[in-house]
C-alpha cells in the first residue's frame, strides 16, 4: 500500500511521467508545421522559378546562348547580350569580396581574440552590425559624394604612374568599378565580420589554452590553431558575403556607371546583372522583360553555382581538416 | 479608465465635427501614374485642386511613363501620364479609346562642369552631336573653342553622363540627336535606352537625380536632363544651337516658341524633334496625360474634367516657375475642347 502511494506522488510531481495528450497534440502539431515551412519554402523557390522560367523562355529560346556571349544591349534594333553584365557582376564581387573578406577577419580576430576589453569589443561589434542595417541607396549616394571624390587622386597618380598595367589602364572619370567595389566591400563587412566572429567564438577557449601551453605566441595561437580551427565558419561567411554582393543593387546602380564594356581597368565604368535588372524593368516592353528575365535566372545560375562550389570547398576542407 | 473615456469622448468629437463635411459618399478618389519628369509639377497642381476641390482627392504616382502606360493598359489607374505620348499598338488596346492631352512642356538641357565654370557655354549642333557620339573628346577642342571665343577652357576630358534606366527624357533627346545628325539616326538610334558609344567616358546614372549628382560629382562632365532638375540643382547649362542658327538658352521663351511651331495633329500627338522657328529652343517636348474615352464612372469623369481645365487655367500659371513650359494659348483651346470626350 505504502509503495503504491509513494508511486503515484511521485507521478503528480515528477517531470518525467508519460506525456499526456495535451503534449501530443502540440509535439505533433509542432512537427507539422516545420515540416509545412520547409515544404513551403521549396514551392517557393519552385514557383519564383516556374514564373521567371515562363516569362524568359521566349527570351531563352530566340536568343539562346548567344545571350550570354555577346556585349550590345539595343532594344530598339533587338539585339541583347549580357556578357559585360556577367563580367562585371562577377568582378566586382571578387574585387568586394578580396577587400571586404580580408577586413571582415581581420575585425573578426580583432574583436574575439582579446585584443580589446570584452565592452569596448560589444561597442565595436554593434557599430559593425549597424553597417548592415545602412539602405543601399544611402551607400549609393555616399559613393558617389564621398568615395568618388577621396579616389579620384589616388586613380589619377596609379594611372600616371603604373598606367602600363591593365588594372590601371584608364581615368577615373567618376562612377567606375573601383568606387563601385570599395562601396561593396563596405556592405558585405558586417556580413562577413559577424559570422566570422561567432566561428571564432565557438572554438573552446582550452584549445587556445592548450596551444599557449606548447609555447606559441600570440600570433602564432591565432593564424596557426585558432584560424584553420574556425575555417569552415570564416569560409562560409566569405560565401554569403560573396552571394549578398552578387546580388546588391542600387548602390552599384548608382556607382558602377552603367556602360556595357568590358575592361581590366578597375578605373573604367562597368555593369552588373542586378543593375540591368533593376533600372530596365520599370520601362522594359513585353521583348524586354523576356531578355530580362534570361537575365534573371542567369544570375539565379551564377548564385546557385557559387553555393555550390562553396559548399564543395567546405566540405572538402572540413574532411581534410578532420583526417 | 478616466483618460480612456476622455480620449474617446474627444475622437467621437472629431469625427462628429469632421464627417459632415467630406462624407464617404461625395469623395472622388482619383489614382493615376507614369512620368516621373513632369512629376514635380503634377504634384504640386493635384495638391491645389484637392485644397480647392474638397470633395476630389488625387493620387499620383511617378513610376515612369512605361509603367504607367502598362498601368493604363490593365485599367489599375483612372488616368497616366506619359512623355512618349502612346504608340498605334498600345491605343489599340485600349477599349474605347485613349484621350491624350498635352499638359505642359519639358526642355531637355545639357548640363555640364568644367573647370573654371565658363558660364553659358555655346554649343553648336555638330559639336553636341559629336560629343555624345564620342567624337569629340576634349573641352579644348579647336570647334568648342571657334564658338566660345574669349572662353578659356581647359585641356580635360569629356566625360558624358546619360541616363542608365530607360526613360523618355532619353527618347526625346535621341529623337532630336537623329533629326540633326544623320551619324546618329543610324548609328545610336531612336529610343527610351539606345546603343550608345562604348568608351571609358560615357557613364550611365540612374533618373534625373542620379544625372544631375554625377554631374556635379565629376569634372569635365556633360549631360542631358530635364530644365527642372538641372535648375533646382543649379548645374550650368549649355546655349543650344537652333535650326535657324541662333543660340537659345533654356528657361526662357525658347520653349513655348518651340512648342508653337509644331502643329498639333488631331490625336494631339506631336513630336518638337527640330523646332524651326527662330526663337525656339531645339530639345523640347509636350507630355501627355492619358485618358480612357469609355470609362466605368460618370463621377470619376466628371471630376476628371475639372482637374483637366484647372491644370489648362491656374495650373499653367505655375508652371514656368517650376522649370516646365506653359501650353501657348493655341493649344490650351485645343485640349480644353478635346478634355470633353472624357468619359
Amino acid at each position: 500500500m505504502k509503495t503504491l502511494d509513494r508511486e503515484s506522488a511521485a507521478s503528480a510531481s515528477s517531470v518525467s511521467g508519460p506525456p499526456s495528450s495535451v503534449e501530443y497534440v502540440v509535439d505533433r502539431g509542432f512537427r507539422f508545421l516545420a515540416r509545412l515551412g520547409v515544404w513551403l519554402v521549396l514551392v517557393l523557390l519552385g514557383m519564383i522559378l516556374w514564373e521567371i522560367g515562363g516569362k524568359g523562355w521566349a527570351g531563352v529560346r530566340d536568343y539562346g546562348l548567344g545571350f550570354l556571349t555577346s556585349s550590345t544591349w539595343d532594344v530598339g534594333r533587338g539585339q541583347f547580350g549580357i556578357l559585360p553584365h556577367i563580367w562585371g557582376t562577377l568582378v566586382s564581387s571578387l574585387l568586394a569580396l578580396a577587400i571586404g573578406g580580408f577586413f571582415g577577419v581581420a575585425m573578426a580576430i580583432f574583436l574575439t581574440q582579446d585584443f580589446l576589453a570584452p565592452r569596448l569589443a560589444q561597442i565595436f561589434r554593434t557599430v559593425v552590425e549597424l553597417l548592415a542595417a545602412i539602405p543601399s541607396v544611402v551607400y549609393g549616394l555616399w559613393g558617389l559624394f564621398f568615395v568618388v571624390p577621396a579616389i579620384r587622386p589616388v586613380a589619377a597618380w596609379l594611372h600616371a604612374k603604373l598606367g602600363w598595367i591593365p588594372f590601371f589602364g584608364s581615368t577615373l572619370s567618376g562612377p567606375g568599378m573601383a568606387p563601385a567595389a570599395l562601396v561593396l566591400a563596405i556592405m558585405i563587412l558586417p556580413t562577413v565580420a559577424a559570422i566570422s566572429q561567432d566561428a571564432l567564438r565557438l572554438v573552446p577557449y582550452k584549445i587556445k589554452e592548450a596551444a599557449y601551453g606548447m609555447g606559441t605566441t600570440r600570433w602564432e595561437a591565432i593564424l596557426k590553431v585558432m584560424l584553420p580551427t574556425a575555417s569552415t565558419g570564416i569560409f562560409g561567411s566569405l560565401v554569403l558575403g560573396f552571394g549578398r554582393a552578387l546580388g546588391e543593387t542600387m548602390a552599384l546602380a548608382m556607382l558602377i556607371g552603367n556602360s556595357n564594356q568590358i575592361s581590366l581597368s578597375f578605373f573604367s565604368p562597368a555593369n552588373t546583372l542586378a543593375a540591368l535588372l533593376a533600372l530596365n524593368f520599370p520601362e522594359a516592353g513585353k521583348r524586354e522583360v523576356e531578355v530580362l528575365m534570361y537575365a534573371t535566372l542567369v544570375l539565379l545560375a551564377i548564385t546557385l553555382a557559387v553555393n555550390m562550389v562553396g559548399e564543395g570547398i567546405m566540405r572538402l576542407a572540413s574532411r581534410k581538416a578532420r583526417a | 479608465m478616466k483618460r480612456l473615456a476622455l480620449s474617446l469622448v474627444a475622437i467621437t468629437l472629431v469625427v462628429a465635427v469632421t464627417a459632415p463635411s467630406t462624407s464617404a459618399q461625395d469623395t472622388v478618389r482619383l489614382t493615376g501614374s507614369g512620368a516621373t519628369f513632369p512629376f514635380p509639377l503634377y504634384a504640386a497642381w493635384f495638391k491645389a485642386f484637392s485644397a480647392k476641390n474638397k470633395t476630389i482627392t488625387v493620387d499620383y504616382q511617378g513610376k515612369g511613363s512605361g509603367a504607367g502606360i502598362r498601368d493604363f493598359m490593365n485599367r489599375t489607374v483612372d488616368f497616366a501620364a506619359s512623355d512618349a505620348a502612346m504608340t498605334d499598338e498600345e491605343i489599340s488596346k485600349v477599349n474605347g479609346g485613349v484621350l491624350l492631352l498635352p499638359m505642359t512642356g519639358g526642355e531637355i538641357v545639357l548640363a555640364y562642369n568644367v573647370p573654371g565654370n565658363p558660364k553659358n557655354l555655346k554649343l553648336p549642333r555638330d559639336v553636341y552631336t559629336a560629343i555624345f557620339l564620342g567624337k569629340i573628346t576634349k573641352w579644348s577642342d579647336p570647334k568648342i573653342k571657334a564658338a566660345n571665343p574669349g572662353v578659356s577652357l581647359p585641356d580635360q576630358d569629356i566625360t558624358v553622363v546619360r541616363r542608365a534606366d530607360s526613360s523618355g527624357t532619353t527618347f526625346v533627346f535621341t529623337t532630336h540627336l537623329a533629326a540633326v545628325s544623320e551619324e546618329w539616326a543610324k548609328g545610336p538610334g531612336v529610343g527610351t535606352t539606345v546603343n550608345w558609344p562604348k568608351s571609358d567616358k560615357f557613364v550611365a546614372s540612374p533618373k534625373n537625380d542620379g544625372v544631375s549628382a554625377t554631374i556635379k560629382q565629376t569634372p569635365g562632365a556633360i549631360g542631358y536632363l530635364e530644365y527642372a532638375f538641372a535648375k533646382f540643382a543649379k548645374l550650368d547649362t549649355a546655349l543650344v544651337q537652333n535650326r535657324a542658327g541662333h543660340y537659345v538658352a533654356p528657361g526662357g521663351e525658347g520653349g513655348p516658341a518651340a512648342l508653337g511651331s509644331v502643329k498639333l495633329p488631331p490625336d494631339l500627338r506631336a513630336w518638337v524633334s527640330d523646332p524651326t522657328d527662330a526663337k525656339a529652343y531645339p530639345i523640347a517636348t509636350y507630355t501627355w496625360l492619358l485618358f480612357y474615352k469609355e470609362g466605368k464612372d460618370p463621377k470619376k469623369a466628371a471630376a476628371m474634367r475639372d482637374l483637366v481645365e484647372f491644370c489648362l487655367t491656374e495650373g499653367q500659371k505655375t508652371s514656368a516657375q517650376m522649370g516646365y513650359i506653359p501650353l501657348p494659348p493655341s493649344v490650351v483651346d485645343v485640349v480644353r475642347k478635346a478634355s470633353a470626350a472624357i468619359r
